[in-house]
């Protein structure tokens, strides 16, 4: 067998993904209620353009973008609005939130769709992403209508589509590339249409081989958006490697193209941009339907949930509502995890939102729940070194940073850490290493 | 239901999920890999093995407990770490140490070289190697009283000789391969163990299994070992002859003395070598260059001990310079 692509350390955690890999994504109930962030993405938070008391329908603005990089957002439900200001949100932080009481009926803005939207240029089709208020669905949520607009210096050659979903317990990517592989291929067209790039791929991990054939078939098959897109151009699914953080960007440029982004740059540098395979189906749907981000697949799971789920959820939806539609918690359950286990937000509350960029729910038991309280002092395995995929010293990095020896962590390239949290899950000192490295890096300038 | 769990919720920072590894597990492991070689210095050097052991290890944990509850600090005495300490210890002393030999050696070990220190992660040298160390300096003579190896249970009052690298350093090569019958003799005893030496250094064979079973589970790596006996073997091939360079016999070199005792289970203590595996490896070169230098040229036949120890000094600078391989490193180069 052909030797799969990936890149070099990283580590295997269990998947657990058998939870809710085969349940079909089903639609959540109607929120009574949507709590929707005015600042749901990276970059400026949107400006309100409601005010409490006005009716508003499902799709319509709410919110609209401030600045190069923002999200406007939009009403999930149709009802009314009933407050305007501080939420708890998935972070941890308050937030400026618009609340929504609904009322029933989900009236619907009608949408103005674009039946030629092949025929776009590259500016209208981001104009249209940009109103949709899409931002990359994987977690960071960086607005997609920028990430389409590189500066001229950096020319891109490359479209990646994420659908490694390498977090364990997450299926909805998974889910999406079985339901609707057409409408992803769509979305890629109109972002390589939109780059002028002839090149796509779509990287997936082994361990969906029925998301692989699916996404190989909609590639052959979806011949629509041909005329899209200069001749020749190709798309290629690519088989990746089972292993942890394989979804990561610059890991995935690293697998599929061999190339190294530079130390603290992004992936323009290298000529790729990189997004995941639910923007690429909601940019399909902004552009070709003019449909508002306004839900999301959202994978409701763990073993602290009685029936795991892959959901459908207009974004603002109450993460306690989830859970009850899932059956509640079973006994065990003392952990909820918005997104996914390594890189997701413990919550501290059940009253939080469902955001654009919330992939999962997931609620782990006693059993699952590795207390980080209780940590030693690094007996300096090397484990962590051996693992980090970024090449860094996370036992140094840890060290320097419990000791407050912030501006040294800087010269081990502390900047470079995302965060992925492979190094804690190696080490058998139990060391909060995440913890020590957002700490420095809060207490030293980039 | 869903409310009122609310109060319960937990919450930390990512990652919410862990490996199986722990500093306990790791440990007990080193300690059953160092059951063989144990259970060959049984065989070797009757029940004065066993209770000499014992002594070590009780006094290295009741050590441990006792400064750890008088430091009112937690008491890790579960982790395996000092129980290790005390076994490590144990291996490296002559079969007929009197007995408050062992107890000082586990008491210098954990108290003055780990405790003192700050405990586990903080220490500089290899405990068990600071113990041996100060036990050698401080009663020469009983550090350095051999019993002949004689797989018969007779116990305490088994004849007493030279090891073979005493043998080698004072009489040559030749008087050993007399005493033996022939090489090939010679390198089967070294290899099974039936040889003078410390407890649990003798049994080459029985200490390689324990090594293959670390090395598996990836509790050491290859870089210390590997590089440490390549330089002995190396070295003792180029310097170790006494018709000229290049004549030296390697493989007596290799599977005498303490080497494999200390290459695959003292060397690679994690808090005292480098991090970096690339370290790791001109940590193994520096102590076999030292091992050897004092084999050929010290006051002592053996030199393992005292080439970690020097080179547990080093660690922390050797880590300082060398650089992990860190992705997306910008080159020097102008576009
Ligand atoms: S140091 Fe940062 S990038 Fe490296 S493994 Fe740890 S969290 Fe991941
Ligand atoms: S894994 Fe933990 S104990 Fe091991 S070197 Fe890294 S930080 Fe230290």
């Amino acid at each position: 067998m052909l030797k799969l692509a990936t890149f070099e350390r990283g580590i295997h955690p269990e998947e657990v993904k058998e939870l809710t890999e085969a349940s079909p994504i089903v639609k959540a109930a109607l929120p009574k209620r949507v709590v929707i962030p005015l600042s749901q993405h990276t970059g400026a938070p949107a400006k309100p353009e409601v005010v409490i008391g006005d009716l508003v329908k499902r799709n319509q603005l709410i919110g609209s973008g401030q600045g190069f990089v923002s999200a406007s957002v939009h009403a999930s439900i149709s009802g009314k609005v009933i407050a305007i200001g501080s939420f708890p949100h998935p972070s941890g932080r308050m937030i400026q939130s618009i609340v929504i009481e609904g009322d029933g009926k989900d009236e619907e803005m009608s949408l103005k769709e674009t039946p030629d939207y092949l025929n776009l240029s590259a500016d209208e089709i981001k104009a249209l992403i940009k109103d949709a208020g899409i931002v990359g669905l994987g977690g960071a949520a960086f607005p997609t209508n920028v990430k389409l607009s590189p500066p001229k210096e950096k020319p891109i050659d490359t479209v990646i589509l994420n659908g490694a979903e390498c977090e364990p317990y997450l299926t909805a990517d998974h889910r999406l590339m079985l339901e609707q592989p057409e409408g992803i291929v769509a979305g890629l067209k109109i972002i390589m249409k939109t780059l002028g790039v002839t090149k796509g791929y779509i990287g997936i991990e082994n361990n969906k081989p029925d998301a692989i054939e699916a996404m190989k078939k909609a590639v052959s098959s979806e011949e629509s958006a041909y005329s899209l897109l200069p001749t020749p151009y190709s798309i290629e699914v690519y088989p990746l490697k089972v292993k942890y953080p394989q979804g990561a960007e610059k890991m995935l440029i690293n697998a599929i193209k061999d190339r190294e982004v530079p130390s603290r740059g992004l992936p323009m540098d290298v000529g790729v941009v990189v997004q995941n395979v639910g923007t690429a189906f909601a940019v399909y749907e902004a552009v070709r339907y003019g449909k508002p981000l306004i839900e999301r697949i959202v994978t409701v799971t763990g073993r602290g949930i009685k029936e795991p789920k892959n959901m459908m959820v207009r974004i603002g939806t109450l993460m306690s509502e989830l859970i009850e539609q899932c059956g509640g918690f079973t006994d065990g359950a003392v952990k909820v995890i918005a997104g996914g286990p390594m890189m997701g937000f413990a919550q501290w509350s059940l009253d939080i939102p469902v955001l654009k960029g919330t992939s999962g729910i997931l609620v782990l038991t006693e059993k699952d729940y590795v207390s980080s309280e209780e940590y030693l002092p690094c007996i300096r395995c090397g484990n962590c070194i051996d693992i980090c995929p970024m090449g860094l010293n996370p036992s140094m990095l840890s060290i320097l940073s419990e000791k407050g020896r912030y501006e040294e962590a800087k010269e081990y390239n502390l900047f470079d850490c995302f965060e992925c949290g492979s190094c804690a899950y190696v080490c058998p000192s139990n060391r909060p290493i995440v913890q020590f490295m957002r700490l420095a890096k809060s207490m030293v300038k980039p | 239901m869903v409310e009122k769990k609310e109060h319960e919720l937990i919450v930390s920072v990512s990652p919410h999920i862990k490996g199986e590894e722990s500093v306990s597990r790791i440990m007990w492991s080193v300690n059953l890999a160092l059951l063989p070689a144990f259970l060959m210095s049984l065989y070797y050097f009757g029940p004065r093995a066993l209770l000499v052991t014992l002594l070590c290890i009780g006094a290295a944990v009741a050590s441990e407990y006792i400064i750890q509850k008088s430091l009112k600090k937690d008491v890790t005495v579960s982790d395996g770490s000092a129980f290790l300490t005390g076994l490590l210890l144990g291996m490296n002393l002559p079969p007929g140490v009197p007995f408050y030999i062992p107890i000082v050696g586990s008491v210098v070990a954990i108290v003055i070289t780990k405790q003192l220190f700050g405990g586990l992660g903080y220490n500089i040298f290899n405990p068990a190697l600071i113990g041996r160390a100060f036990l050698l300096i401080s009663w020469p003579k009983a550090m350095t009283i051999w019993s002949e190896s004689t797989a018969a249970f007779v116990g305490l009052d088994a004849k007493t000789t030279a090891t073979p690298l005493g043998i080698l350093k004072e009489e040559g090569l030749g008087k050993l391969i007399e005493m033996f019958g022939d090489k090939i003799n010679l390198y089967t005893q070294l290899f099974v163990g039936n040889r003078a030496g410390s407890l649990g250094e003798t049994s080459v064979i029985a200490l390689l299994l324990g090594a293959a079973y670390l090395l598996y589970r990836g509790y050491i790596t290859w870089h210390i070992p590997l590089s440490f006996l390549a330089t002995v073997g190396v070295l003792a091939w180029i310097f170790g002859g006494k018709s000229g360079l290049f004549t030296g016999d390697p493989l007596i070199h290799l599977l005498s003395g303490g080497l494999m005792l200390g290459a695959f289970f003292m060397a690679t203590d994690y808090v005292t070598c480098p991090t970096v595996r690339k370290g790791q490896i001109i940590f193994g070169i520096g102590c076999g260059a030292i091992t050897i230098l004092i084999r050929l040229k010290g006051g002592f036949p053996e030199g393992v001990m005292f080439a970690i120890l020097l080179m547990n000094c080093f660690a922390p600078m050797i880590d300082r310079s060398v650089k992990t391989k860190q992705f997306g490193a910008i080159k020097e180069t102008k576009k």
